[in-house]
């Protein structure tokens, strides 16, 4: 009992320290996002989507809505991670964590929620954002709010990783470049995948951002190119792997011991 | 009872570097302890393995008699670090450093802020407690680590060169803070490169060279080791031609200053008899060398790098 309320202040203290980090310069973390992704509403949704016409049965803004909120969860959600354990790093205040008695999935929690959080932030507002140019009406409030969770955890878990294995500040814009761009505009946000040669549906199956783009777009538009069992199963195995591998990491002290 | 029970540690660094050989080391509770040794010696890992900031290779550590392999957070509990180099985030504000690294060890933020208040007003930093970290000289920075270090209130407070780079104003204050702390109870282990302040504040010494412990005394045993000591003499007038006094051996420095080596045979009166009976007046004197690090040179020279391979 005392044990789990010690964890319990150390996990609040970690995470509140995260919240009032990004809070604090919400015009670089929170502010951007918001912009970039009006944009995206006003040039794709509206003057080239009206040319487009219709996908999967509703219309090409409402299409792209759940794509675009979840492409600002995962932008934000890794990259407050990966900034903020990398600083740590760098700065070496992460002692002050590994000289004290909390536990590596305390550590790891306290972050990812801080990484999770501003994600569902930046979420919600893109999502109040995209209520002013459609009328969308939720399907299922259960299904998206879960998707919306599932997905900033899983990124905030990537993110860590990045952090531990990065010796630079260039090694932490690397992975969300190169690696997380392209599997985020190939997931589905723009288009259905029925729309894809059958090699390239195949292809983008191995995507996972496939699977929370279709679960997401479900929750709100009641339409999926996936079907959600598998979409929830596959996002909760990667939650899974990750964090086992993020405890590893912190087990053997990779990227923050000698 | 004992504070900290090293057996055989050792750490190999990934290349090959052995920087520790096989260290044992014993320090009661409620010591004043000084860890001395030169510039890569294995001193700062040594205490990054009792921190939980390097792994060890191998070998047990025991702190208060918690097992740094079995129960790893109840030594953490146990311990509070003061580092050599500087680790806080430049963008907070001293209080809420403070206040954060109490909530790391599980003490809930009401609790938090009490303690973080007090210590803050002992350190002389409440009136900073606004101030961003980036903000704060050396010398606070400094004594503010001394106050994140105390916030989960340790049994043992290990300070790794505690007052490097600050004036000496500033030392002597925290001297004097760190002796009421250990007056208090706290067992202290101390590294500094001053050895003046290893000998005005710990009881119990041990030196570590090339990874190896080389000596582990008292400090007045060791101290007790001196043969000899050198003064350093300030004139009344000028002595153009030294006096041949028996057991005191006298170099010129120049026309108003002597060097004296006497061996502890003789005494301080001894000294200044003789230099009256020769028309010699003496206004001032004082040690030529501290004496620990006299000791301290004469044990690290008489040591090359490769002296203890193979052992």
């Amino acid at each position: 009992m005392v044990e789990t309320r010690r964890y319990w202040v150390t996990f609040q203290t970690i995470f509140t320290k995260e919240i009032l980090r990004f809070s604090r310069i919400w015009v670089q973390t929170i502010l951007p996002s918001v912009i970039t992704i009006t944009l995206y509403f006003v040039i794709f949704g509206r003057l080239i989507g009206e040319r487009i016409g219709e996908m999967d049965g509703v219309s090409y803004l409402e299409f792209i809505v759940p794509g675009l909120a979840l492409m600002s969860v995962i932008t934000n959600a890794y990259s407050n991670v990966v900034s903020s354990f990398y600083s740590s790093k760098f700065s070496r205040y992460i002692e002050e964590l590994l000289v004290s008695p909390a536990p590596n999935w305390v550590i790891l929690a306290g972050y990812v929620a801080g990484g999770a959080a501003r994600g569902m932030l930046v979420g919600t507002a893109v999502m109040v954002v995209a209520m002013l140019f459609t009328d969308i009406s939720v399907h299922s409030y259960g299904v998206t709010l879960l998707v919306f969770l599932m997905t900033a955890v899983l990124f905030a878990l990537g993110g860590f990783i990045n952090a531990v294995y990065a010796n630079s500040f260039d090694d932490i814009s690397i992975v969300p470049t190169f690696v997380l761009t392209p599997l985020t505009y190939l997931g589905g946000v723009f288009y259905s995948i029925e729309l894809l040669p059958e090699f390239w549906q195949g292809v983008s199956m191995v995507n996972p951002v496939l699977y929370m783009v279709n679960a997401f777009r479900y929750g709100l538009l009641g339409i999926s190119d996936i079907p959600l069992g598998i979409g929830f199963a596959m996002i909760a195995a990667f939650i899974v792997a990750l964090a086992a591998y993020s405890l590893h990491l912190l087990r053997r002290g990779i990227g923050i011991k000698n | 009872m004992l504070a900290l029970d090293v057996q055989q540690l050792t750490k190999t660094y990934k290349g090959g570097f052995q920087a520790l050989k096989g260290v044992d080391l014993r320090v009661e509770e409620g010591d004043f302890f000084a860890l001395l040794g030169p510039n890569g010696a294995g001193k700062s890992t040594f205490i990054g393995i009792l921190s939980s900031l390097v792994n060890k290779s191998s070998g047990r550590v025991s702190v208060f008699g918690h097992d740094l392999d079995r129960a790893p957070e109840r030594v953490k509990s146990c311990i509070g670090l003061v580092p050599q180099e500087f680790n806080f985030n430049l963008f907070l504000p001293v209080f809420e450093v403070v206040v954060n690294q109490a909530g790391y060890y599980g003490i809930p933020r009401r609790e938090a802020k009490v303690r973080a208040e007090r210590y803050l007003r002992q350190l002389d930093l409440w009136d900073r407690r606004d101030t961003e970290m980036r903000r704060l000289s050396g010398g606070l920075k400094r004594r503010l680590m001394i106050a994140r270090a105390l916030v989960h209130q340790p049994r043992l407070l290990i300070l790794d060169e505690p007052t490097a780079g600050v004036d000496i104003e500033i030392r002597r204050s925290m001297w004097s803070f760190l002796r009421e702390l250990n007056a208090e109870g706290t067992t202290i282990i101390l590294t500094t490169h001053y050895l003046e302040e290893a000998e005005s504040l710990c009881r119990n010494i041990a030196i570590i060279q090339h990874g190896e412990l080389v000596e582990r005394s008292t400090m007045g045993a060791l101290l007790g080791k001196l043969h000899t000591e050198t003064f350093v003499l300030n004139l009344k007038g000028q002595v153009s031609e030294l006096p041949e006094l028996g057991g005191f051996v006298l170099q010129h420095l120049d026309d108003c200053t002597l060097e004296v080596e006497m061996n502890r045979e003789h005494t301080i009166n001894g000294l200044f008899e003789a230099l009256s009976r020769n028309g010699i007046e003496v206004i001032s004197l004082r040690n030529k060398q501290n004496r620990l690090e006299r000791l301290f040179l004469d044990m690290v020279e008489q040591r090359p790098a490769d002296a203890g391979e193979g052992v």
